[in-house]
């Protein structure tokens, strides 16, 4: 077991953790205002490609060198800010659905993607490889003062500030906020955008941090597991950073040991169990069987206003 | 009246205005949507190929768009299909291969009933969990979805794949659990086509959740729940066990794509066989409307796109079968946004459609 703890591990995990922590921080954005989000698989993989495919073409095509992976990290959260604004007009201005709406756009960028990488650079649904000296900083000390930064700055913000305030009435108790003179949709458009644009940024750090290029459903299942930190993490800024990095060590676990982790005893744990970890601590917590996870009251519930 | 032309005028304005979207997009790549689409629909009225493989497509969707609506008229929104049948197929299989011996007349019923429960068992889970938890189903058919994934993976690659084989799949099911090929009574169809009795048992099922939603007690009681729970519950309706119910038949409809997988089709269980199957369910119930036969509509327009993907990707140089998958999404997405087009209707003058 004395093995599996290692420095490499340590700095593993918080790779590993840092799109989780981008993608739940813009989910607790948008859940806070009252607007689920299972969509952040979506604004991640459009983010994940966009910022892929732009410091390809910025590195190529206009030669921005070392510059080109900033260009594209600002391409990656103006993407998922684009998607975020479909998911916000159709569930905010037209009161779709937002499961209904948020799987449309999980469905559809499981294709997008994947289609515009064909079309542009002839490929089966990647972009071309990246190279190495060109990608963000991989340095975990600097992802870690990073990540720090926002959490902190998220904390804040959602607490300490009138819009913080003003975001979470409106989560849980819209006809309060509403009759205090807080525009209910306004929140919920920042809410929504933030969350766009933080998933957006969680994605690109996948596809131009991470590794080097976009490939096909590269998330997979990123956004979901974001989204199981914020619930196991109780819709809290600094309890979903501990969830994501927890789940993140669990994904870090898994692919050291490639294949099955070693117990003490000598007994083998099959990867699969290890993987399970994330998905059955967040039921077991949303069921309240360990503490209890409590979604903001007005989750899910198109706001309409009394005419 | 009224009622019959918005369902049918909405989906129809859904699809329509998917495939212009889908069109402007194959444009902006360079390609000729024109071409594209007659690939990407022509493909599928070819005999015996294109008909045979586009049924066989719409088979699974049947099962998964009849599981969501159930789970839909009951006010559940069971993202957790995929999970279900991943579950169900492996149970499938489980039977088949332990019973590799026993004849069909054993065999078979024995493996339908493995499917039907493990995908109700698996459904109920969230059911339950929503019923005398209160937590979401949303949330935990999601997480259950990735716990079934990586527990059948888990049991075929550990438990059940024959010694040295590199594919992650089960060791085959006994003959007597295999279901016959339709190729088998239809002249002209030859057996290679995997279309299979499962697809005449998605239309049966079709017609049974009809009965049971609309013709049974228990049925009712679902449809009351769904439309208003505190009427429902002040009428006398326990909300609780008509939510566990939905669930698990919602679950052993999912199970039955594992009929069509594992006995009429590669007979052992191939471990992520599903292309996003309960996904597209979802897609499948919005489009039919929450109603059985615009499932059967819905299942075959996602078929036929899903067979034509095929030879777009061989044809072209620019589009992939992606399309396939673009187009699904935009479908959901304006099904969802239907408050769109009814404004838009409204605006230019067609306010007798609007609700």
């Amino acid at each position: 077991m004395r093995d599996v703890f290692t420095w490499s591990l340590v700095a593993s995990t918080i790779r590993l953790a840092t799109p989780l922590i981008l993608a739940a921080l813009g989910g607790l954005f948008s859940e806070r205002s009252g607007v689920i989000n299972i969509a952040l698989e979506g604004k991640m993989l459009a983010g994940a490609f966009t910022a892929a495919a732009v410091t390809y073409a910025a590195d190529v095509e206009f030669g921005l060198g070392n510059a080109s992976p900033w260009v594209g990290l600002l391409a990656g959260m103006l993407a998922g800010l684009f998607i975020a604004a479909i998911y916000a007009i159709s569930c905010i201005q037209f009161k779709a659905d937002q499961v209904v709406s948020g799987t449309a756009i999980n469905i559809l960028m499981l294709g997008i993607p994947a289609f515009l990488s064909g079309a542009l650079f002839l490929s089966s649904g990647s972009t071309p490889q990246l190279p190495k000296d060109h990608l963000l900083p991989q340095s975990p000390y600097v992802i870690a003062v990073a990540v720090g930064v926002l959490v902190t700055a998220t904390w804040y913000v959602v607490y300490k500030t009138p819009f913080g305030l003003r975001l979470r009435s409106v989560g849980e108790k819209p006809e309060a906020a509403d009759a205090a003179g807080v525009s209910v949709s306004k929140m919920r458009y920042w809410g929504v955008l933030l969350a766009g644009i933080l998933a957006g940024l969680g994605g690109a750090y996948l596809s131009i941090g991470q590794s080097s290029l976009f490939t096909r459903n590269m998330t997979s299942g990123r956004g979901f597991i974001a989204l199981a930190a914020l619930i196991f993490g109780k819709w809290r800024p600094v309890q979903t950073l501990l969830a994501c990095l927890l789940f993140g060590f669990t994904e870090a676990v898994s692919i050291q040991m490639q294949g099955a982790v070693k117990l003490p005893s000598g007994e083998n744990i099959p990867v699969q169990f290890i993987h399970m970890v994330p998905y059955v601590l967040t039921i077991v917590v949303l069921a309240g069987f360990i503490g209890s996870s409590r979604p903001p009251r007005a989750l899910g519930i198109p706001y309409q206003k009394e005419k | 009246m009224a009622k019959f032309a918005r369902d049918l005028i909405f989906p129809l304005i859904a699809v329509v205005a998917a495939f212009i979207v889908g069109g402007i997009l194959i444009l902006l790549v360079g390609d000729n949507p024109i071409v594209a689409y007659r690939l990407l629909l022509g493909s599928a009225l070819s005999w015996p190929d294109g008909i045979g493989y586009t049924l066989f497509h719409a088979t699974p969707l049947i099962f998964t768009g009849l599981a969501v609506l159930v789970g839909f008229r009951c006010g559940l929104f069971n993202i957790g299909v995929e999970g279900q049948l991943y579950v169900a197929a492996f149970a499938t299989a489980w039977v088949g291969i332990t019973l590799a011996h026993r004849s069909a007349w054993f065999l078979v019923p024995l493996c339908f009933l493995a499917a039907i429960l493990a995908g109700a068992l698996w459904g109920a889970i969230p059911g339950v969990l929503k019923a005398y938890f209160g937590s979401h189903e949303v949330i935990n058919t999601i997480m259950l979805n990735f716990i079934a994934v990586a527990l059948v993976s888990y049991l075929t690659q550990y438990h059940y794949r024959e010694a040295n084989d590199p594919i992650l799949q089960s060791s085959p099911i006994g003959w007597g659990a295999h279901i016959a090929r339709l190729g088998k009574f239809i002249p002209g169809l030859p057996e290679r086509i995997p279309l299979n009795l499962a697809f005449l048992l998605a239309l049966l099922c079709c017609l049974l959740v009809y009965l049971f939603l609309w013709r049974t007690k228990w049925g009712y009681e679902i449809r009351a729940t769904g439309s208003n729970p505190s009427a429902a519950e002040y009428g006398g309706i326990s909300i609780r066990k008509q939510i566990v119910l939905a669930m698990a038949v919602s679950g052993a409809l999912a199970g039955m794509v594992g009929i069509n997988e594992v006995m009429g089709y590669r007979y052992r269980y191939y471990d992520g066989f599903s292309d996003n199957y309960g996904f597209t369910g979802i897609a499948v119930a919005l489009l039919g409307r929450n109603h059985p036969v615009g499932v059967i509509l819905a299942a075959l327009l996602f078929a036929v796109l899903q067979h034509g993907g095929i030879y777009v990707d061989g044809f072209s140089e620019h589009i992939t079968k992606d399309i396939v998958q673009v187009l699904q999404g935009i479908i959901i997405l304006f099904v969802a946004a239907e408050a769109f087009f009814k404004w838009s209707l409204g605006r230019f003058g067609f306010r007798r459609l609007r609700a």
